[in-house]
């Protein structure tokens, strides 16, 4: 049962060949048994789960259709809010915390019938790209479990990659989709902004972050996305007008116009990532695409810009701590003062707290004309410059990180090392971008490298039509991790 | 560009954060690394763009402004790490 993709479970389920209660005792019982081996479970919500399986259950005894993944198991990143179930945001500072509220795609997959089994380990705050900043330690690598699984959205994938749930949720604000699926070897999806609710997503930065799908294969993540997809009056920044829909009607590429940005694969990548994502491009080629060179122009001021904007997000947003309404709170405060600043400094971790000092900063007078200003400014040419690209081509292909997985520890006191980390995907949410990433092959280690191809604003179908023709002419995505270290 | 304790002190107090000698050591030293490579920025020419905020140019979806049920009191204190019986309790704050 563990390695079938979610649409074949759901059609099990659907056909009373296996019961939805069966579904959640097989992952959850795995995740209790195996004693969380790669760190990815903060939360196993078996008993919820159950109740929600025999109501699902009675639905699809009735005869009743409900929706293509009712049944399916799912688990959830920890800063996606769940009613009664604890959402941590794998820190301290949401210590006891029980949300009031769901998320609203919380809401929507309950609809659609699927069942949520648990929540997932993060970086604190969805701030980091290792899964290394939680507060419940890090998130190991499926493929070799000395390495990173990638951040923030670390637990997402590794869940998948480890057969320890048929589908999971992340959030992407900088490509903490993205980057643990290449790392993972998983398929992902960061939707255009504004396709998916963010209401109940903790806001880590609120102009950039977006809620998306991670699962085995492109196809099982269009169903997701499909269900998660859609307007939301508690969300104003939600302006889809109504959920996405996925055909299958291409069986090949002709025609389509893919860009390869050429300073990608420059300096500062390494050559095994290059020599994949080219075949990958290659194999697009073969399939039908036509493939044009250009240079992606303000590439070195990406990751400058995208910090700038996603710290004094944050600094906003996580103002909102104050140790009296909900989570940690300092037991030595004496003064109202004392409770705003020891909680927050005792509750948050060094990278939560050099975000939201970063963001102070470039918010502060005398510094926010040279930064913030300057930063959105760069903002808007960049978005102008993806428009343009768009009118050159239908989706453009590029690598999602410049490594494979790396070791635990290896760059996590080197924030500015691990922030360039984040070259190849911070632009997409810039410019509130769809991207579809998935795996193209592996690094002379054995390590996954993914992929990801870039689509103007609700070109999701498009992305999906080629990340499915790519996984029909190859079997990347079919792998599963043996675990060794390497 | 240099950070100092001074610096240090005045975005402890605008983060609302006190931080420990070691955290202040790390910042400073990180601080300093990562405005480097944020100086590049002030190469680019962007006299005159527009800033922008948002991914899109969209006007805020609103909802209708109809009356709804508002949470449960009861949850919602809760989660408060001090409470009365209907209240967040903070500490005095008037003599």
């Amino acid at each position: 049962m563990f390695n079938l993709n979610a649409l074949e479970l759901s059609s099990l389920i659907r056909e009373r060949k296996l019961g939805a209660a069966e579904a959640v005792n097989a992952f959850t019982g795995a995740a209790e048994k195996s004693g969380n081996p790669y760190n990815t479970f903060i939360t196993v919500s078996k008993e919820y789960a159950l109740e929600r399986a025999k109501a699902v259950q009675a639905r699809i005894d009735a005869g009743e259709t409900i929706s293509p993944l009712a049944g399916v198991p799912v688990a959830l990143k920890d800063n996606i809010s769940t009613s009664g179930i604890p959402t941590t945001c794998a820190s301290k500072m949401h210590d006891g915390y029980i949300p009031v509220f769901s998320a609203e795609v919380v809401d929507k997959l309950e609809r659609a019938g699927m069942i949520i089994i648990g929540k997932l380990n993060m970086d604190e705050f969805a701030m980091g790209g290792s899964s290394e900043t939680g507060a419940f330690g890090p998130v190991l690598n499926p493929w070799d479990t000395s390495r990173v699984a990638g951040g923030s959205s670390g637990g997402s994938a590794a869940a998948v990659a480890g057969r320890e749930a048929p589908l999971t949720l992340g959030t992407d604000t900088g490509g903490s989709i993205r980057q643990p699926c290449s790392f993972c070897g998983v398929t992902g999806i960061k939707p255009t902004y504004g396709a998916v609710s963010r209401y109940g997503a903790v806001a880590y930065a609120s102009s950039l972050d977006q809620i998306g799908p991670i699962g085995k294969n492109i196809d099982d993540c269009a169903a997701l996305l499909s269900v998660i997809s859609g307007p939301d009056a508690k969300d104003s920044t939600c302006f889809i007008d109504k959920p996405f829909v996925f055909g299958d009607a291409r069986e090949n590429l002709n025609g389509v116009r893919i860009g390869l940005p050429r300073n990608y694969f420059a300096a500062g990548i390494e050559e095994d990532v290059r020599h994949n994502v080219t075949a990958a491009a290659k194999e697009l080629e073969a399939a039908g695409a036509i493939i044009g060179e250009f240079d992606m122009p303000l590439m070195d001021y990406m990751v400058p810009v995208f910090y700038i904007i996603a710290c004094a997000e944050a600094s906003s947003n996580l103002s909102r701590y104050d140790g009296l309404k909900y989570g940690y709170r300092s037991a030595a405060a004496k003064t109202l003062s004392e409770v705003y600043r020891l909680s927050r400094s005792e509750g948050f971790g060094l990278e939560v707290k050099r975000r939201i000092m970063l963001g102070s900063f470039v918010l502060s007078s005398g510094y926010y004309d040279a930064y913030y200003k300057k930063a959105l400014q760069i903002r808007a040419l960049i978005k102008e410059e993806y428009n343009r690209l768009f009118e050159r081509f239908d989706m453009i292909l590029s690598p999602v990180s410049p490594t494979s997985a790396y070791k635990i520890g290896e760059n996590i006191d080197d924030p500015m090392k691990m922030y360039m980390g984040d070259i190849y995907t911070v632009s997409v949410n810039l410019a509130g971008l769809p991207a579809a990433v998935f795996p193209c092959g592996f690094d002379r280690l054995g390590l996954p490298v993914g992929v990801q191809l870039i689509g103007n604003a609700f070109s999701e179908a498009k992305l999906i039509e080629a990340a499915r023709v790519y996984q029909r002419r190859t079997d990347y995505h079919t792998k599963t991790p043996g675990g060794e270290a390497k | 560009m240099n950070i100092n304790n001074e610096l240090i002190t005045y975005l402890e107090d605008l983060s609302c954060l006190t931080l420990t000698e070691e955290e202040k050591r790390r910042l400073a030293v990180d601080l300093k690394d990562i405005l480097s490579g944020m100086a590049r920025l002030g190469e680019l020419d962007t006299q005159g763009v527009p800033e922008r905020s948002h991914p899109f140019d969209h006007v805020n979806c609103f909802r209708d402004d109809a009356a709804q049920a508002s949470m449960d009191r009861e949850l919602i204190l809760k989660n408060a790490p001090h409470r009365n019986n209907e209240m967040f309790i903070a500490p005095k704050t008037v003599e």
